[in-house]
C-alpha cells in the first residue's frame, strides 16, 4: 500500500486493520501524544485517530510542536 | 517627505517599483511589535529597523546571558546582564535613528497582552515558549491583528501568518499547548545558532509585505525549514471548524493564560 507521509510516497506491508493511531506507532513518529495529523488536508481530532483507517492514497502530514524562539 | 539623506538610506527600497517612495512612506507609518527580544527576534528587531519602519516595539523580561549570545545577533558580548529590550533598543537606534523604539520589560500575559498589542499594525512572535505563543494567537485572533508565528527546534523551523479570521490561526493547527515540559525547549534540546536568523528573516519579510500591501502572504500555510536536510516545505492549512478560538463555536472569547504550559525555555543550566 503507498500513501503520502509529510511529501513522501511511502510504501506500507498490507495491513486492513491500519489506522492513523497505529500508523503513529508503525512509523515511529515523534511528539506521538501530541503531534496533529493532518489527513487528506484536514487536522484531523485526537479523538479520531483510533477510528481512522489509512488507505491507499492517503496523504498525511504530521505536524510537530516547535516551541523555541529565543 | 523623505529627507535626502532618507532618499540615499532608502535607495534599493525605493527603486523597487513594488516599494517606492510611497512605499517607504508605508513602511515609516508602520508600527510592528516584536514579542521576545532572543533569537527570533534578534534578526527582526535588526531588519525592521534597517528597513525603516517607523515604530518598532519589543517585549521581552530577560537579561542578556552569555549563552544567548550564539544566536541572539543583536546583543554583544559587553551586553551580557542588561535588560534585553535595551541592548536590542541600542543598536536598533544606531542602525537607524529614524526609527522609533517602544520597550517593554516585561512578559506578556493575559493581563497586559491586550494594552500592548493595541498600538501596532502587525506583531510578531518571536517566544520561546507555548504559554505565550497560545496567548499571543488568541490575543491577535481576539483583537483582529495580524501576526507572524514562528517556532524553532534543534535543526528545524517553521512559521506561519494568520490573519484573524480570514485565515487559520495557530490553534487550527494545534488546538491546545502541549502538558508542560512534554517537548523539549531550546535550552534543554539545544539549537543550531542560524536557526533563528532563517526563521525570523522570514517573519521581518511577511511584516514588511503587510505593511507594503504587496506579494502573498504566508497564509493558510504552514511553512517548514529543515537545516540538515536544507529543505523548505509548504504545508496548506485550513481554518478549523472546531478550532477554540476562531471556529464556528469558539471556547475561548478573552486572552487568558494557559497555565499548564507555562515554563521558562532559557533557564540557565545552574
Amino acid at each position: 500500500m503507498i500513501i503520502t507521509v509529510n511529501g513522501k510516497e511511502t510504501t506500507l506491508p498490507e495491513n486492513p486493520a491500519r489506522t492513523i493511531d497505529s500508523l503513529l506507532e508503525e512509523l515511529n513518529v515523534s511528539q506521538r501524544l501530541y503531534v496533529t495529523v493532518e489527513f487528506n488536508g484536514d487536522v484531523l481530532d485526537r479523538d479520531a485517530f483510533t477510528g481512522t483507517p489509512v488507505k491507499e492514497g492517503d496523504v498525511i502530514e504530521f505536524l510537530y510542536f516547535m516551541g523555541g524562539g529565543h | 517627505m523623505l529627507t535626502d539623506e532618507q532618499i540615499e538610506r532608502y535607495s534599493r527600497h525605493i527603486i523597487l517599483k513594488e516599494v517606492g517612495g510611497k512605499g517607504q512612506q508605508k513602511l515609516f507609518d508602520g508600527r510592528v511589535l516584536i514579542i521576545g527580544a532572543g533569537g527570533l527576534g534578534a534578526p527582526i528587531a535588526l531588519y525592521l529597523a534597517a528597513a525603516g519602519v517607523g515604530t518598532i516595539g519589543i517585549a521581552d523580561a530577560d537579561d542578556v546571558d552569555l549563552s544567548n549570545l550564539q544566536r541572539q545577533v543583536i546583543h554583544f558580548t559587553p551586553d551580557v546582564g542588561k535588560p534585553k529590550v535595551e541592548s536590542a533598543r541600542q543598536k536598533m537606534e544606531a542602525i537607524n535613528p529614524d526609527v522609533k523604539v517602544h520597550t517593554y520589560k516585561e512578559w506578556i500575559s493575559a493581563a497586559n497582552i491586550n494594552r500592548i498589542i493595541a498600538d501596532y499594525d502587525f506583531i510578531i512572535d518571536g517566544t520561546d515558549n507555548f504559554a505565550a505563543k497560545f496567548l499571543i494567537n488568541d490575543a491577535c485572533v481576539l483583537a483582529g491583528k495580524p501576526y507572524s508565528h514562528g517556532g524553532i527546534l534543534q535543526f528545524d523551523g517553521q512559521t506561519i501568518t494568520v490573519k484573524p479570521k480570514e485565515s487559520a490561526c495557530y490553534r487550527c493547527i494545534f488546538p491546545e499547548p502541549p502538558p508542560k515540559d512534554a517537548i523539549p525547549t531550546c535550552s534543554q534540546a539545544g539549537v543550531i545558532g542560524v536557526l533563528p536568523g532563517i526563521i525570523g528573516t522570514l517573519q521581518a519579510t511577511e511584516a514588511i509585505k503587510y505593511l507594503l500591501g504587496i506579494g502573498d502572504p504566508l497564509t493558510n500555510r504552514l511553512l517548514t525549514y529543515s537545516a540538515l536536510r536544507m529543505k523548505f516545505r509548504e504545508i496548506p492549512i485550513k481554518r478549523n471548524a472546531s478550532c477554540p478560538v476562531c471556529g464556528d463555536n469558539p471556547t475561548i472569547t478573552e486572552a487568558v493564560d494557559e497555565l499548564d504550559a507555562m515554563t521558562v525555555c532559557d533557564l540557565k543550566e545552574p
